[in-house]
């Protein structure tokens, strides 16, 4: 009893330790809230010199529209609905299912019953001033970079590059990673630290390997497809050697290579806390490594294997230098392409825009880390308590 | 029962991995160090033309030889592979003006810091060592708030942490250049208060502040979360203890917390070491080429084509080459002690 209340805190470190707190939630937040609220207006208020008329936006509502009461609190309802529903889902199915079962249902109701609803309600006569919007806000920047300046195109390429890197650095990685953690010889430990080395490289410096061969691929790929045997079934794949700058299955395996060396050394350690128990049982039974593998030790390493992919995920979607360097104007993923915006902020418009295309990219992290929050926690800590 | 794979096995497991970090990783690196000592020049040939004009009683001609760069059947110049030595290295390097700048009336360090490779080595040392120490501190002061705070408020409180972390580098640049770019509102609320005008990003030494700032806005999340996950495996008696001792708080974090943090702060140190090293979107969010660049960029610099100017692949070859031995050196005294661990922990056995 004594022990407990020497430990609590008194009360002026309690108020240091929450002022602090909140600092830097704010700071953590607020660069980001700011850039979603002006995404929202056009440039007179995104710009404007008193912050209270960015957040309100009277300009934008002027000429605009806006959100008002009503749709305030069709908003609330979805939010709270959804909180609910997942609450209820999460008892039939695991966490991040019903959280992403409930996504896509708020999203519809959102999109499809939200709008009629606030029209019908504002229709009722003497509720009309509640439904006057007093926040203002306009799609009009979202629409011009996803539809007029083509951002869906690089909006597919991102998903085609993202999609290959995870599928084939988690199939690759978990092979690797299950073998270094049950292998205790001096080769693995070099081939642990040699990947240690790998990781430190700067992306550049492979780049510049890269680039030559790959610009020059079509010629230097040519022997082969005159090659005697292989050169006929190579023709059968493909007429023409590939020039692999700009293809996007060459940049999904750059990637995969570059984070291989993270990827066997978090799956390692996931891998190491499965008991060899597990795998001996198995082998007892009868089964090979590879059955073991498959059998017995994957249905009980998914966690770590999700966990693996979204760093395998985040770093393929973060990327920009690779991407910027090996992919040309057609395949160009959203992140390098936004420097097409922000290059040219010549008009307040422009930078608006450049801002809506940067939320974009960032809502689909949003979300992420709301569905995916307990598996980033263990996959920051797996490296570092096991070493 | 040993159940140590056979190495076939083993090898079959780790095939593709080793397969792709040897295609992708080891060969490129060779072919990088190999390029760094070629440049792709056009293949000259001298011409002879006789020119004549007319004159009595016979025309008069002169002779002479000009050099012409051969074209080739596709109508483009040829090129070949010429060997040139360290000659790459020492346009990047400049020994001569780096002697210069040292020699009395030189200019000293302001002169060497116009060299392109100087000016980023400068900026990628002074950013990594900076951010180091800041990030530690920071993680580890909200690790420790974290853990003071009822456990309900936790949940939430990681959630807002993580996104800074979780958001793309060049995109979590960008947001911060917009508060701070032309009349941006935190300018505008600086202004306020120092009651003149300033402009964040027309001097060098204010937007490596942001740099800065980012850097550990954006790393302190990673901190946090490995040093408060090891917060709550601190033993609960060693700190009974202490309290028994007549520990004050501030010793009971210095004597008992730390130490117990204390490989954990290492890991962190180097894996910041290895991603500051490698600083590199910064200089693209927040666009600061013209005053700061980092050694990353200088490569990426030199493989991008500008305008007629074609990609400089030796340049960028030598510069990836200068890099990696920078990041080398750095490692070296790390790598040493995880190998002097290993021999230990293996003679015990």
């Amino acid at each position: 009893m004594h022990e407990a209340a020497a430990l609590r805190p008194g009360p002026g470190l309690r108020l240091l330790t929450g002022g602090f707190l909140a600092f830097w939630l704010v700071l953590a937040a607020f660069p980001l809230l700011w850039i979603v609220v002006m995404s929202f207006k056009l440039p007179i208020d995104a710009l404007a010199a008193n912050p209270l008329a960015v957040v309100f936006g009277p300009a934008t509502r002027a000429a605009r529209g806006g959100i008002g009461l009503f749709d305030l609190a069709l908003v609330v309802g979805v939010g709270l609905g959804a909180i609910r529903a997942v609450r209820v889902l999460k008892r039939s199915m695991s966490r991040p299912v019903a959280l992403a079962v409930v996504a896509v249902g708020a999203l519809l109701v959102a999109v499809l019953v939200v709008p009629p609803l606030a029209a019908a309600l504002r229709a009722i006569p003497g509720l009309g001033a509640l439904g006057t919007p007093f926040i203002g806000a306009t799609l009009e920047h979202y629409r011009a970079v996803w539809f007029g300046h083509g951002f869906h195109r690089n909006f597919v390429n991102s998903l085609i590059i993202t999609a290959g890197v995870v599928t084939v650095s988690l199939t690759v990685g978990t092979l690797a990673g299950y073998a270094l953690a049950r292998t205790g010889s001096r080769l693995a430990f070099w081939l642990l630290i040699t990947a240690l080395i790998f990781r430190a490289l700067p992306h550049s410096v492979l780049v510049a390997g890269y680039l030559p061969p790959f610009l020059n691929s079509h010629a230097l790929l040519m022997p082969l497809w005159q090659a005697p045997v292989l050169g006929d079934l190579l023709q059968l794949a493909a007429k023409e050697p590939p020039t692999l700058y700009g293809q996007p299955l060459a940049i999904i395996l750059v990637l995969v290579s570059i984070n291989q060396p993270f990827t066997i050394w978090m799956l390692r350690s996931f891998f190491q806390t499965v008991p060899t128990e597990l795998d001996e049982a198995a082998r007892v039974d009868g089964c090979t490594h590879g059955e073991a593998f498959r059998r017995v030790i994957m249905p009980v390493m998914w966690p770590g294997v999700i966990t693996t992919g979204l760093f395998s995920f985040l770093l393929a979607y973060n990327d920009y230098l690779v991407c910027a360097l090996l992919l040309d104007a057609q395949s160009q993923t959203m992140v390098p392409a936004i420097t097409q915006f922000f290059n040219r902020e010549t008009t307040s418009t422009d930078q608006i825009e450049a801002i809506a295309a940067a939320v974009s990219i960032t809502a689909p992290l949003f979300l992420l880390v709301m569905v995916f929050q307990r598996q980033i926690v263990a996959g920051l800590t797996a490296g570092a308590v096991k070493g | 029962m040993s159940d140590a794979m056979k190495p076939r096995t083993f090898f079959l497991f780790v095939g593709p991995s080793l397969a792709l970090m040897l295609v992708f990783i080891a060969i490129p690196l060779v072919s990088v160090f190999v390029q760094s000592f070629h440049v792709e020049q056009p293949v000259y040939r001298q011409v002879e033309t006789e020119r004549c004009t007319p004159g009595f009683p016979a025309p008069i001609c002169t002779k002479e030889t000009r050099t012409a760069s051969v074209i080739g059947a596709d109508g483009r110049p040829v090129t070949q592979r010429v060997f040139v030595g360290f000659d790459t290295y020492r346009v990047l390097l400049a020994p001569e003006r780096l002697a210069a700048a040292f020699a009395p009336g030189g200019g000293g360090w302001r002169a060497l810091l116009t060299i392109d490779f100087y000016k980023a080595l400068r900026f990628t040392l002074t950013f990594t060592l900076i951010t180091l120490p800041l990030v530690i501190g920071l993680g580890l002061a909200i690790a420790i708030a974290v853990d003071s705070v009822v456990q309900s408020l936790r949940g939430p409180i990681i959630f807002v942490s993580l996104l800074p972390f979780i958001i793309t580098p060049v995109i979590g640049a960008l947001a911060i250049r917009w508060l701070f770019v032309g009349d941006g509102i935190l300018t505008r609320a600086i202004e306020f208060f120092l009651e003149r005008d300033i402009a964040v990003f027309a001097q060098g030494w204010s937007i490596e502040l942001l740099m800065l700032f980012y850097r550990v806005w954006h790393v302190a999340p990673f901190a946090f979360v490995v040093f408060y996950a090891a917060l709550q495996t601190v033993n609960q008696d060693s700190l009974d203890a202490a309290l028994v001792d007549g520990a004050s708080r501030f010793e009971r974090l210095r004597y008992v917390i730390l130490p117990h943090l204390a490989p954990l702060i290492a890991f962190v140190a180097l894996i910041h070491l290895m991603d500051a090293y490698r600083v590199f979107d910064e200089v693209i969010g927040f666009s600061s080429e013209a005053h700061v660049i980092s050694l990353q960029w200088l490569t990426f610099h030199y493989l991008t084509p500008e305008g007629s100017a074609d990609r400089s692949i030796a340049r960028a070859s030598a510069s990836a080459m200068l890099t990696m031995v920078g990041i080398v050196l750095l490692l070296v005294p790390l790598l040493r002690r995880t190998w002097r661990e290993h021999r230990r922990l293996e003679s015990q056995h």
